[in-house]
């Protein structure tokens, strides 16, 4: 456990003063501060805990992976992250806005300005050419299409698919489709990205080579990732590790040492 | 984000088609059923319509409609000339009479008999001959479907012919003579039309104590028609309409005392539920489809407000690319049978009916899909 990390063990909660302090000590260097998250969902069998008060710091700039068992509450975690869910208790800090404190309008605003997604199914819009996906968020931020389509080729030629760009995403390989998806989570120069299980649907070269372009790619612009994966073999792309299990976060590693060359 | 809108929806070809072709189909039907019916019952005050010259048509009270021939006296033609305000009032003769063809054929006619001296109330337009020709003896006019189709008859030669001018007819077996073809509006009975000066048409019909079926009156300058009528009412005792109000009249009879509305009005319901059910149903589908594409939407950052725009914007533009087509495929027909049998007629009015009963489809089928997009979790992007 390291103070960068700043995670409590079972997100143990903590009297409200000696949270603030530690706050504003590290909050410019933090991308995501969240405390006490505690997160439930009714089921047939009954509630079900997903989250028990989580705390967790992002730091700026990282590539972190949250890994652990199914069920363990990570995607409900970066669902809250990326502000399209609310957490029942607690408050996340997510680029210095608390974004549960904003009205529905921010809130959206913030999202489609300030974070990425990328998804284990890729879902792009099968009837928007490559070019036209991976320009939407910039036309959702207001930028008229012709614009964004530059912007969209621009990023679609650092992935290696400038080639591709009036093809329907159809016609592409599971891995450029993924490439893809990453032009598009980075089109809009987000200051954090969240992605779910990005390589599960790829194998294992392919897999290597868009952790390896996406990481590139963030450093380059200084992004923050946030990555749930039960893939461990791009466990040496994180800079750091968070282990959950039982809606807690159970361990953290700092993988400098695994890291591969750049 | 609408043309991304667009894009979506024309792009899932077989669901757009769907939609496509359940808005025509319901279109066609609530436009082309419509119009044949109101094609139908034009025809059945086509003949007063006909009659363009005089103000008012004074009849029994009796009479409902234009076919019903319920005579007066003939004294009653002095009485109408002599209530104030008439600037001239004729006799109008009207009944159906048995015709023997060249060919010794039975048909009946629908015979009109004008007035001697004026030859108020002839066919519209004259063919062949002209409307003086019925000064000649036993002169005839007949309508041309008549002539050309019901009233054909078999020559010596054993080849079919029309009825020409020139040929000699038995009306009531008395002699007539055709001297001009005329064309009248088609008529809801679609009895061969025949005319002929009313001296000569009452002694083609059978005989009676009673004869004049109608008078027609013109009104002095001046003189408000539908005022007129009512004085003719209150000094004759008779009926006296206008032309339009007889109209409305002959109208409210076929309309009350058949199930032509209920017929077409079921029609024209099936039309609406099976469009509402094909384009419901498709649309329902497509929005359901692309859920996952507006939950990636809307994880992005695009608001439900947009995202409802989007699914009214794809139900519209549907519906209305469904509407041109289906309406255009009806004024195709309605130009296609035009100068046939068929009746249709295709007014504005009618446009915006099946407009509205389009619009209502729509809207029917985006609140199908507006309410799944606003019962959407966002966070289903993340669940594989």
């Amino acid at each position: 456990m390291t103070a960068s990390a700043a995670v409590a063990p079972g997100g143990a909660p903590k009297a409200d003063g000696e949270r603030n302090a530690r706050d504003g000590a590290a909050e410019g260097a933090i991308a995501v501060r969240c405390r006490d998250l505690a997160k439930s969902f009714a089921s047939a069998a009954g509630t079900v805990r997903a989250l028990r008060g989580i705390d967790l710091d992002v730091p700026r700039g990282s590539i972190t992976m949250l890994v652990g068992p199914s069920g363990c509450g990570k995607t409900t975690l970066i669902s809250i992250v990326a502000g399209i869910l609310a957490a029942d208790s607690g408050h996340c800090i997510i680029l210095g806005t608390e974004v549960s404190t904003l009205s529905t309008g921010r809130q959206l605003a913030f999202r489609a300005k300030n974070i990425g997604f990328i998804f284990q199914q890729f879902h792009l819009l099968p009837t928007l050419t490559v070019g036209e996906n991976v320009a939407v968020p910039r036309v959702i931020n207001g930028e008229t299409r012709t614009a964004a389509g530059i912007a969209a080729a621009a990023v679609l030629a650092r992935v290696g698919l400038a080639h591709r760009v009036d093809d329907a995403p159809g016609v592409l390989s599971g891995g450029e489709q993924q490439r893809v998806a990453i032009a598009r989570a980075l089109v809009h120069a987000p200051a954090l990205v969240v992605c779910d299980e990005p390589t599960s649907a790829l194998d294992h070269d392919t897999g290597q080579h868009i952790l390896e372009l996406l990481r590139q790619m963030v450093r380059e612009r200084g992004t923050t990732v946030l990555i749930v994966t039960h893939d461990n073999r791009i466990f040496p792309f994180a800079d750091r590790i968070l282990r959950m299990d039982d809606g807690r976060i159970t361990g953290i590693e700092v993988a400098v040492a695994e890291r591969p060359a750049p | 984000m609408m043309a991304i809108a667009l894009q979506m929806m024309f792009g899932d070809r077989g669901k757009f088609f769907g939609m496509v072709i359940g808005i025509t189909f319901a279109a066609l039907i609530m436009t082309q059923q419509p119009s044949i019916f109101l094609g139908l019952i034009t025809r059945t005050y086509a003949a007063i319509q006909d009659v363009t010259l005089p103000d008012i048509w004074v009849m029994d009270p009796g009479v409902q409609y234009i076919e019903e021939s319920k005579p007066m006296r003939d004294t009653d033609l002095i009485r109408v000339r002599g209530v104030t305000g008439v600037a001239w009032a004729v006799p109008h003769f009207k009944s159906i009479i048995n015709a023997r063809l060249p060919d010794g054929s039975t048909k009946a006619v629908n015979l009109t008999g004008l007035d001697d001296a004026t030859l108020v109330g002839g066919p519209p337009r004259m063919l062949e001959g002209s409307l003086a020709d019925l000064r000649r003896a036993d002169g005839v006019i007949f309508d041309r479907d008549a002539a050309e189709e019901r009233l054909r008859w078999r020559g010596q030669d054993g080849r079919e012919r029309p009825l020409a001018v020139g040929d000699e007819i038995e009306i009531n077996d008395r002699r007539a003579v055709v001297v001009g073809i005329g064309e009248a509006s088609r008529d809801f009975v679609l009895v061969p039309k025949a005319f002929t000066t009313y001296s000569r048409a009452v002694t083609y019909a059978p005989p009676q104590r009673r004869q004049l079926t109608y008078i027609l009156v013109e009104a002095r300058p001046g003189v408000d028609p539908p005022e007129l009528a009512r004085r003719i009412q209150a000094d004759t005792g008779l009926r006296a309409l206008t032309g339009a109000d007889f109209e409305a009249e002959t109208l409210r009879y076929w309309l009350e005392n058949t199930g032509i509305p209920i017929n077409f009005g079921i029609s024209v319901t099936l039309g609406f539920l099976v469009g509402t059910a094909v384009a419901g149903q498709s649309f329902f589908n497509f929005v359901r489809e692309n859920l996952s594409h507006y939950a990636v939407l809307k994880a992005m950052g695009l608001g439900s407000g947009t995202l409802v725009r989007m699914v009214l914007v794809q139900a519209f533009v549907v519906g209305a690319i469904g509407y041109g087509i289906g309406v255009g495929i009806a004024a195709v027909f309605g130009t296609l049978v035009t100068d046939s049998v068929l009746s249709f007629y295709m007014p504005l009015q009618l446009l915006a009916f099946s407009g509205v009963g389009v619009l209502l489809i729509v809207t029917l089928s985006a609140l199908l899909g507006v309410r799944q997009v606003l019962q959407l979790d966002p966070v289903v992007v993340f669940r594989s």
